[in-house]
């Protein structure tokens, strides 16, 4: 069994709690009315369209939301070791896991890929295809930035700090500066998947589509496995 | 399934030893595992619940291994010392969540939830529920698979007199019915009530096991130290060294205070105010001075 139905409702309820339901939102609802406003003063323009969505949207939305998601769906609650009610079934950890993640992989995407999708036909109306080349590589980024968060989420209480340092420092700051720094970033990758998609060269990522696909795997894989290990292992220690 | 065995089982956490080669064996019945704050009871029971590795030795139930064993809590319900609960559910959101985990539906969580009489609250909200409240429905999360073991860590704190008398019959008629139920506290009247079996931990080391008579026996025992006010302490000195059942005494002048250490309980209460009587000294105060748990429990560890 590689999904439980229980443990994907409290999780859900969990992410989606008011507080965070409302961050989730926050940024989605930036980049439609950043669409609307630039569609409005420029006009229907590629490289605009490009611009917006690569800049905005998948370098800073989507892994935000990914930290928000990912870590939400498991970090607080080992953080206040209410997991235990989870882990003390005879329910195998890797399910739990699997499930959580796929939790997080679809609200991820719900919050990321299609409001990039929709924010691509406002700009442009899918000239040059970029609107379904930018939304694919946001669905294809939620995946692993969802399996990469959310092991965090297993490992750390300051999952939140660590998600954000990787997605703003080493991603965005960094990844700009440094040359070697866009071959190992979630984000590069993704746009490698998108890149196919897209016409007119606005679209172009550092890393090579084989390659590409090959990182995505292996984090998405291996973060997951790893996260699994540190379930199984999960201690509580006395706190007398 | 119904004995978890300890085994020759230290756990130490860096430097510090929070259990220390500790054997036990836990059975059907109601069990205490007795002990004052910081002495390891925690850490056994997150051991016996699966929630933490033993650093050398085995913690197993029926020859079954427990750690990294999801299996065996189809056997097991454990109540958690921690208030964390997913306080955004209502109390029958939860129950029935813990059920479905254990592929059972609705009608067992709703036998959980009326065995702890929270059926009236059931459809408010976890987070706004009282100490005890939470307590009951940890308890029916924990009973919704009827399991053959159950492990409640500090069960009865922040319970008021009513709600720790419900749960103590609950727990009595577990055990009873032939569960394992293992509860752990730091006050002994707790656990002299319900449980006929104590195990007693005291700075990680398991200090005695056996029925509550023998345990309350060796805490009687010990030395007691009283602090005496009296109308001629010097006279009542003499007269009580005379006698065996006080092992050493010591006139504080400058306050007016007799210490007596007396070896045997018993017979020392029964002989003090004989004594006076008999020296026709009066007796203004007499106050044990070490009757705190701490002084009790370290006095187990040394018999």
């Amino acid at each position: 069994m590689l999904y439980h139905p229980t443990v994907a409702r409290l999780t859900q309820r969990a992410v989606l709690g008011r507080r965070r339901a409302l961050i989730l939102l926050l940024l989605p609802a930036l980049l439609i009315v950043i669409a609307i406003v630039v569609r409005a003063l420029v006009g229907a323009d590629d490289e605009v369209t490009a611009g917006v969505l690569g800049g905005f949207a998948l370098a800073t939305m989507v892994p935000l939301i990914g930290v928000i998601a990912g870590t939400g769906a498991i970090g607080p609650e080992i953080d206040d070791s209410s997991i235990v009610y989870l882990l003390a079934k005879p329910v195998p950890r890797p399910t739990i896991i699997l499930t959580k993640l796929t939790v997080a992989i679809g609200i991820t995407a719900a919050f990321s890929a299609v409001p990039t999708l929709i924010a691509g036909f406002i700009l442009g109306g899918n000239g040059s295809r970029l609107a379904v080349a930018y939304a694919l590589a946001a669905a294809v980024g939620s995946v692993a930035y969802a399996a990469f968060f959310l092991m965090l989420g297993t490992i750390s209480r300051h999952a939140v700090v660590f998600g954000l340092v990787y997605a703003l420092v080493w991603e965005a700051l960094l990844g700009s500066l440094v040359e070697g720094v866009q071959t190992l970033s979630i984000q590069q990758w993704s746009l490698a998947v998108g890149e196919r998609i897209g016409q007119g060269g606005h679209l172009v990522s550092e890393v090579a589509l084989p390659v590409a696909t090959v990182l995505l795997a292996v984090v998405t894989v291996g973060t997951t496995w790893f996260a699994a290990q540190r379930l199984r292992s999960l201690t509580l220690a006395g706190e007398e | 399934m119904t004995t978890i065995r300890i085994d020759s089982v230290s756990r130490w956490f860096g430097n510090v030893v929070a259990v220390n080669d500790v054997t036990m064996a836990i059975g059907p019945g109601v069990t205490g595992l007795l002990g004052p704050n910081g002495a390891g009871k925690s850490t056994l029971i997150n051991m016996m619940a699966g929630f933490l590795a033993p650093s050398t030795g085995a913690v197993t139930l029926d020859g079954v291994r427990i750690w990294r064993n999801e299996q065996v809590y189809k056997h097991i319900g454990l109540v958690p010392e921690r208030e964390a609960m997913y306080d955004f559910l209502t109390g029958r959101e939860f129950v029935r969540a813990n059920a479905e985990l254990h592929g059972l539906g609705r009608a067992a969580a709703q036998k959980a939830l009326a065995t702890v009489e929270m059926e009236y609250a059931q459809n408010r909200r976890i987070g706004t529920y009282s100490k005890g409240m939470r307590q009951r429905v940890k308890m029916a999360s924990a009973l919704v698979h009827e399991p053959d073991v159950l492990l409640l860590d500090e069960p009865f704190n922040g319970m008021d007199p009513r709600q720790r008398m419900h749960l103590m019959d609950l727990l009595r008629s577990m055990g009873a019915a032939g569960r394992t139920v293992l509860f752990s506290s730091h006050i002994l009247e707790e656990v002299e009530q319900l449980a006929a079996h104590i195990e007693v931990v005291v700075a990680g080391r398991h200090a005695a096991s056996g029925d509550f008579r023998k345990i309350r026996r060796l805490m009687t025992d010990r030395p007691h130290h009283y602090a005496v006010r009296s109308s001629d302490d010097r006279a009542l000195a003499s007269a009580l060294i005379a006698d065996p059942s006080t092992a050493g005494l010591e006139l504080d002048q400058r306050d007016g205070i007799l210490h007596v250490q007396a070896v045997d309980f018993a017979r020392f209460t029964a002989l003090l105010p004989r004594v006076a009587r008999d020296h026709g000294i009066r007796l203004y105060e007499v106050s044990p001075s070490d009757e705190s748990l701490e002084s009790v429990f370290s006095y187990l560890v040394a018999a």
